[in-house]
């Protein structure tokens, strides 16, 4: 009988065991090693991997929109052109990625299964202060990679169908959260793109006119940050830019960005630094 | 010292298969049957939290009939298997075959154990292909056992009747209006031939895996007015988005089913 309750290809006990809603508690107890936090690196080493830049968010009337450029750099180079850096976390939220591209996207792709598992189990879609939540305790468990270098910063932005708006979280790297205002930017390049949202964003934008914002501080952050990149005509790589509303997660496709890419683009040529705010 | 009574083992067999057999046949049943853009799901069910049908991964759905408590725990553990195996390999490499395997060995090892009760559910895992030709549809019974099944099936009480009736009348392409209507057809009828019950759509529990949608996980919940015009008959409200639909969304979350008195004669005919 001792044989037969270990009996081949069941179910190991962990997974009929009722209890958490959660994927990664899951992970946790049945197979930790697949947890991105469990692996620790040898003490005082640092090691260099490609790490992804600059993500935007802003606010508009009915929704928000999220954006990310296209590069990866290690150290001075240029690891990759086309990488992505904002997915969709659910129907109705997006994450963006600063920092260490490997785990981050890691990280992304863990917190997607997250969400959606506790979805399938419970049956109920998790708020979103329960999701932003969720993602701090993801990032906390990577503290000790962060140390030595690996760090992940994310942006959460979701439309939160009990308030009926667009809202954007910001994290740091001990998982530290808070609510943002209007817009945001996080990564290398968030000192200029978050100059340049100030100076265009207003809170009656439309969609389409807040997409247009966020490449615009994409466009600023690559002007000044060598980490950024800008639009690349040559090779038609464009941002990233994702809005979500009432009716869900959408990403612009290509033809949409290139079309607001190279209209900013032409309107450079005849004035380098971009539009002019009124001084008073 | 008493000496225990000796039970052959196919007697010991016999007994356990009765023991959950009999507990099957006192629930309502679910009908399982494809139509032309995927597999339809419906049973017979008042609850709005205590499902029947569910999602487990993206193009596979689970439902079941028997002890709710049972189903439940293999219901969480398919999804709990699915998800680890997404995760660690690819969303592609998770298959309803992979996933009718596990439970045929879990239900399997559970009916043979002598110290544990056999399991009074049975379950059907589901899987909508590209096409109709690779839709798959799978039945496990208590004891392990695993019926690769064509085109329509049903488990629960009075499986054989609506089985049969629902067979003869079920054709490879069907709308999902008339697919729908067919399996509250046969659902509602009276096994002794008596006048068939009245079905309405607050009493069933409706899902389909429908491969048209765009999304990547193509299970979805058919409810209220959506559901009400579907029996009625309205094949364009398959494409209709319901507007209180969420992918898998709770009973709170929902809007309340618009009762609409008229449209119950569907299934009367």
């Amino acid at each position: 009988m001792e044989a037969n309750t270990r009996g081949t290809g069941r179910l190991p006990a962990a997974f009929l065991t009722p209890g958490s809603s959660s994927f990664i508690e899951f992970l946790a107890e049945h197979s930790p090693d697949l947890l991105p936090g469990r692996r620790a690196l040898p003490a005082g080493l640092t090691i260099e991997a490609p790490h992804g830049t600059t993500i935007v968010s802003a606010v508009f009337d009915g929704g928000v929109v999220i954006a990310g450029d296209r590069r990866a750099t290690m150290g001075n180079v240029i690891a990759q052109r086309d990488i992505e850096k904002v997915f969709p976390a659910d129907e109705y939220s997006a994450v963006g990625i600063a920092g260490t591209a490997g785990l981050a996207v890691e990280m992304v792709r863990l917190f997607q299964l997250e969400l959606e598992h506790y979805e399938k189990i419970e049956g109920a879609v998790l708020s979103l202060e329960g999701k932003a939540n969720r993602l701090t305790t993801m990032i906390r468990g990577n503290l000790g990679m962060a140390m030595q270098g690996l760090a992940v910063v994310p942006m959460f932005a979701g439309y939160d169908l009990d308030l009926g708006r667009g809202r954007i979280f910001t994290y740091d790297v001990t998982g530290g959260r808070s609510e943002e205002r209007g817009f945001a930017a996080t990564g290398s390049g968030s000192v200029f793109a978050r100059g340049s949202l100030k100076k265009l964003y207003r809170s009656d934008l439309t969609g389409d006119q807040a997409a247009m914002l966020v490449v615009q501080a994409l466009y600023d952050a690559a002007d000044d940050d060598s980490a950024t990149g800008g639009p690349d005509l040559a090779r038609g790589i464009f941002p990233i830019v994702s809005l979500i509303t009432e009716e869900g997660f959408r990403r612009l496709s290509e033809d949409e960005v290139s079309e607001i890419a190279i209209s900013i683009t032409n309107q450079r040529r005849h004035q380098p630094d971009g539009p002019q705010a009124p001084l008073l | 010292m008493s000496t225990p009574f000796y039970v052959s083992p196919q007697q010991a067999m016999a007994d356990r298969a009765e023991y959950a057999r009999k507990g099957i046949a006192r629930g309502r049943s679910v009908v399982v049957l494809t139509y032309a853009d995927g597999i339809a799901f419906v049973a017979e069910n008042t609850s709005r939290a205590l499902h029947k049908v569910s999602e487990i991964y993206d193009k596979i759905a689970f439902a079941a009939v028997g002890r709710y408590n049972e189903f439940e725990n293999l219901r969480i553990g398919g999804v709990r298997y699915a998800d680890l195996r997404g995760y660690s390999y690819d969303r592609a490499d998770v298959t309803a075959r992979g996933l009718a395997n596990v439970y045929a060995q879990t239900l399997g090892t559970i009916f043979s154990s002598v110290g544990e009760k056999p399991y009074e559910v049975e379950l059907i895992v589901a899987e909508v292909g590209r096409t109709t030709d690779d839709d798959q549809i799978y039945r496990l019974t208590p004891d392990g056992s695993v019926v690769d099944e064509q085109n329509s099936v049903v488990v629960g009480g009075n499986a054989d009747s609506i089985g049969n009736y629902l067979g003869q009348r079920h054709r490879p392409g069907m709308g999902l209006a008339e697919a729908l209507s067919l399996a509250v057809e046969s659902l509602a009828r009276d096994p002794n031939g008596g006048t068939p019950r009245a079905l309405t759509p607050e009493q069933l529990e409706v899902a389909v895996l429908d491969r048209a949608r765009p999304q990547q996980r193509k299970f979805k919940r058919v409810l209220g007015s959506q559901l009400a015009r579907l029996l009625a008959g309205d094949e364009a409200a398959a494409d209709a988005e319901s507007d209180e639909e969420l992918p898998d969304a709770p009973a709170g979350a929902q809007a309340p089913a618009v009762p609409e008195e008229s449209e119950e004669s569907a299934e009367q005919e």
